[in-house]
């Protein structure tokens, strides 16, 4: 095994294939991937559920068939795949620490790396949801995975909490498997994950949602008995007298996911606290010179197409990087990075810097969420300053659903657009 | 912790709490047959598994009392005990932090009923020299009470690893077993019924915690007594968004110690905990009142603990002798063959050597021989934690055994070789749960998510059995209920 390579990608999902395969495209020589699972696709071969390829493709697939189409390609392209190996430590010398069963604890060097660890799902601990301590209370991925990799079923009645997608989906997998789901409980007053799931997934199977209410105990000993629920108002706080016990035997959290990014943090890596990661430029390059990171490690998205072309414009980028490195050359960060700020009713936005260079000559994918839904006659404002350079109408806008927009070059413009340090974007809704 | 063909032995523990394993460590250095019990499917289960950790210095038991001459014991042969079975222990020190001027006359109070319960090194701080050694202390704290002696210690470890110690010098340990009557001869204590049937013994020690009554009362000693077990609830905190130097009490009250604010030896921010009466059987769960509770007493003493911080919360149980406030160690008049420990709540983790010690007397004044083998083995060596080891060392392990190459946990970095090595130890894990005590993998940000399917497929392999056997917590807590295409009727 080498230790040195032009391009080592963390992780083997959406993101990092893409990456993989877009970097080796570019010109990049050497490029490793490194998974921890035993096979590549990162979270792809559980999500058994179509939904997949619509936007690249412009097919409808699932999971592990869109997976396959990538490594399928990367093996044409002879990229080497080190799978059952767990990245446990990483310098801002781009020096990557990585574990296996037969290479042992190894050392590797990147000229440029790209971070694609994916997420992990919230807890129990972080809604703090009271109560006993029993078997029984899982992670909707956690869940996916039993099911739909190791074919084994953790309960045979389902409280799920949160719409969430994999939430919903397993709703509709776990009624396949001939459980019983008693009911998708959801804090919000509207559904979090995509509609075309909740039509898919609940409607079509009989499994009522429970808007505006949250879990608030766990009963049992050793094992999940049953649920208590409640109704909530705006602040979460629960209206006394609107308690229900649902029976059950599993209960199944769908409450939201959190970038991975404690090797981004070892690098020395700036995290943006609204995406819960990397902070990002154009080229999905983070703070650290060489380190470009893409997909759900930088922020969550709804869309797995949309992982895997952010996984192109990292991948090409490093191998930029590191072909430069090799050659004895400086890779080049305009001198003037234009923040990109979130003004009303934005969430976050990734990439969160851009160079007037990629403003003007190149273009490039912008990606941004809501904070609240707005139903009808949304505007997408670009600010400089006072002043709107670009606005777009969109039907409506919701926290569940990225918003993702494919700026031209030029497209955003004002006199002098070179010297500004600031561009905000805000949601408006027009009378 | 199963098979078993010999059914007599010399003493029986009934209880394999901290009290309980660190008398069965101490008898199995001698030339006597003993055998330890749980009714549970692990050790360490009750009070002993969600505690405050802390090993007090013993300045705030009532002189004169049981529990201000063991606790200042304790503390003293933690020292010793931690160094020979490996368990993590630091003594930090440990501060009581007056708010106002009247606590701060209590502070004084304190300190002369520590130094009459010989505690060493006691000294009162003033509000500046404080401040500097706890930064995120309430700047409005007036000074602080500052016991050297106080320390942190890694209660499930300190558990496992009497118990393998035990195991190693030949003590038999079964869970599982639950004590449900005594064989009595000429009011001599002869044996015990248990569900896995009669065993002899010429000793039955009750370590049994909060159940410790019903066993006495089994033998009529004490029918008056009943424990009162306390529920006590405690939050931990992301050890990357806020630590700590010290461990901090609040000024005590007549209810207790109060709500402490302390690091763990794993470098987390606990804080716990509160104190309530409640009902038993049945495990003690956490309740939003009680967790705000602990959160707003301890903001008092740091102010900036935030709630969005917090990565668990869980319950303890205390066994209290509730208005017996002293422990119990006796051996009874009434019946012959027997120890009771009773009421062993705070300061018991910190007592537990010096009442182990106690017994060893008791026993010995009763005419019991209790000399040392000559083979005996003082020492348990812990087995590997991969995350703690350099890089060069990681290197060193994987190479001479593969499976350390297998992370399972990511949060924590736990390796398959470490799973495995918890499960074939002496006194090995039959549970996830037991995994989890023995290797802190699922404690971390992800809860578990990640490593679930994964510690049950190396649990169903080294164990050797299904999958639907696998069980958080014994019997009924089974993880998988079937498997996937199986024909069955909802």
């Amino acid at each position: 095994m080498k230790d040195i390579y032009d391009v080592i990608i963390i992780g083997s999902g959406p993101a990092g294939l893409a990456s993989a395969i877009e970097a080796k495209k570019t010109g990049a020589m050497d490029v490793l991937v490194l998974e921890r699972n035993s096979e590549a696709g990162g979270i792809l071969p559980q999500c058994i559920h179509n939904g997949f390829g619509t936007v690249l493709f412009n097919k409808d697939m699932p999971g592990p068939s869109y997976a396959e189409y990538f490594t399928d390609e990367a093996e044409k392209y002879g990229i080497n795949i080190l799978t059952d190996t767990a990245v446990i430590d990483m310098t801002p010398s781009r020096h990557v620490y990585a574990n296996n069963i037969i290479s042992g604890f190894i050392e590797l060097k990147g000229r440029a790396v790209v971070l694609a660890m994916g997420c992990r799902e919230r807890t129990r601990a972080q809604i703090r949801i009271p109560g006993m301590r029993p078997a029984g209370v899982y992670t909707a991925g956690t869940v996916q995975r039993m099911v739909n990799i190791e074919g084994y079923m953790p309960g045979k009645r389902f409280v799920i909490l949160g719409s969430g997608d994999i939430g919903m989906i397993m709703a509709r997998r776990l009624t396949l498997e001939r459980a019983r789901v008693e009911r998708v409980v959801e804090a919000m007053p509207y559904l979090t994950g995509l509609r075309r799931n909740y039509v898919q997934c609940l409607q079509d199977f009989d499994v009522q949602l429970d808007l505006g209410r949250s879990v608030i105990g766990v009963i049992g000993d050793k094992r999940v008995e049953a649920v208590k629920t409640v109704k909530v108002d705006e602040s979460f706080f629960p209206l006394p007298g609107t308690e229900e016990t649902i029976e059950c035997d599993t209960l199944l959290l769908s409450i939201g996911l959190i970038p991975e990014n404690e090797l981004s943090l070892k690098a020395g890596i700036e995290l943006d606290p609204l995406t819960g990661g990397p902070v990002v430029d154009d080229k999905m390059e983070t703070n650290v010179d060489g380190i470009f990171a893409a997909g759900n490690a930088v922020t969550i998205y709804d869309v797995a197409d949309y992982v895997s072309l952010a996984g192109y414009t990292a991948g090409k980028n490093a191998a930029i990087y590191a072909v430069k490195l090799k050659n004895n050359m400086i890779a080049y960060r305009h001198p003037n990075m234009i923040k990109i700020t979130c003004g009303y009713n934005v969430r976050s936005v990734v990439p969160q810097y851009v160079s007037p260079e990629t403003l003007s000559a190149t273009g490039f994918t912008l990606g941004l969420r809501a904070q609240t839904p707005m139903e009808k006659n949304v505007l997408i404002e670009i600010l400089a300053g006072p002043t709107v350079i670009k606005s777009y109408k969109e039907n409506y806008v919701r926290p569940a659903e990225m918003i993702i927009k494919n700026i031209k070059p030029n497209e955003w413009f004002c006199p002098g657009i070179e010297e500004l340090s600031v561009i905000e974007i805000r949601l408006i809704e027009m009378e | 912790m199963g098979n078993l063909t010999e059914k007599k032995f010399d003493f029986i523990i009934a209880g394999a709490g901290i009290i309980g394993v660190i008398i069965a460590r101490e008898l199995s250095k001698t030339k006597n047959r003993i055998l330890l019990i749980d009714k549970e499917a692990d050790i360490g289960m009750g009070a002993s598994s969600a505690n405050s950790a802390i090993i007090h210095a013993g300045y705030d038991p009532i002189p004169g009392s049981l529990k201000a001459e063991l606790n200042v014991r304790g503390n003293k042969l933690w020292e010793e005990t931690a160094s020979e079975l490996e368990i993590p222990f630091k003594r930090t020190g440990s501060y009581v932090v007056a708010m106002g001027g009247t606590e701060f006359t209590m502070l004084e109070e304190l300190y002369r009923r520590g130094i009459t319960n010989s505690v060493p090194g006691l000294r009162i701080l003033s509000r500046d020299e404080f401040l500097t050694r706890e930064p995120l202390i309430n700047h409005l704290a007036r000074g602080a009470l500052y016991a050297p002696t106080a320390g942190v210690i890694d209660p499930f470890t300190a558990v496992v690893a009497a118990a393998e110690n035990a195991v190693t010098n030949s003590a038999v340990i079964l869970t599982g077993t639950e004590l449900k009557g005594l064989n009595l001869q000429d009011n001599k204590i002869t044996g015990i019924k248990t569900n896995r049937g009669d065993f002899y013994t010429r000793w039955l020690i009750n370590s049994a915690g909060v159940q410790a009554d019903s066993i006495m009362h089994m033998a009529g000693v004490r029918p008056e007594f009943s424990i009162k077990p306390r529920r006590g609830e405690y939050l931990i905190f992301d050890a990357s968004r806020i630590s700590l130097n010290n461990v901090l009490f609040p000024v005590p009250t007549d209810k207790g110690k109060g709500t402490l604010v302390s690091t763990t030896v794993h470098g987390n921010v606990m804080i716990g905990p509160n104190s309530m009466e409640i009902d038993w059987p049945g495990s003690p769960d956490t309740t939003s009142e009680g967790l705000a509770e602990v959160l707003k007493n301890a903001t008092r003493l740091v102010p900036s603990l935030k709630t969005s911080d917090v990565i668990a919360e869980f319950a303890g149980i205390r066994a209290s002798g509730g208005d017996h406030r002293d422990f119990i160690i006796e051996i009874p008049q009434v019946i012959k063959g027997m120890i009771n420990l009773a009421g062993i709540d705070s300061p018991g983790f910190a007592s537990a050597p010096a009442i182990a010690e106690r017994v060893m007397e008791f026993l010995i004044e009763a005419g019991e021989d209790l000399e040392l083998r000559k083979d005996y083995n003082p020492r348990r060596v812990a087995p590997p934690c991969f995350h703690k080891l350099s890089h060069r060392e990681k290197a060193e392990l994987v190479r001479k055994n593969p499976a350390y190459g297998r992370i399972v946990c990511r949060c924590e970095e736990v390796t398959e070789g470490e799973v495995i090595e918890a499960i074939k130890s002496p006194a090995g894990a039959r549970t996830y749960d037991g995994i989890k005590r023995r290797t802190w993998l699922g404690t971390g940000r992800c809860q578990g998510s990640f490593d679930y399917p994964r510690v049950i497929e190396i649990m169903s392999r080294e164990l050797g059995i299904p999958v639907t056997e696998i069980t958080k917590k014994g019997a009924g807590s089974e993880l998988v209920l079937r498997h996937t295409k199986e024909k069955e009727a909802v």
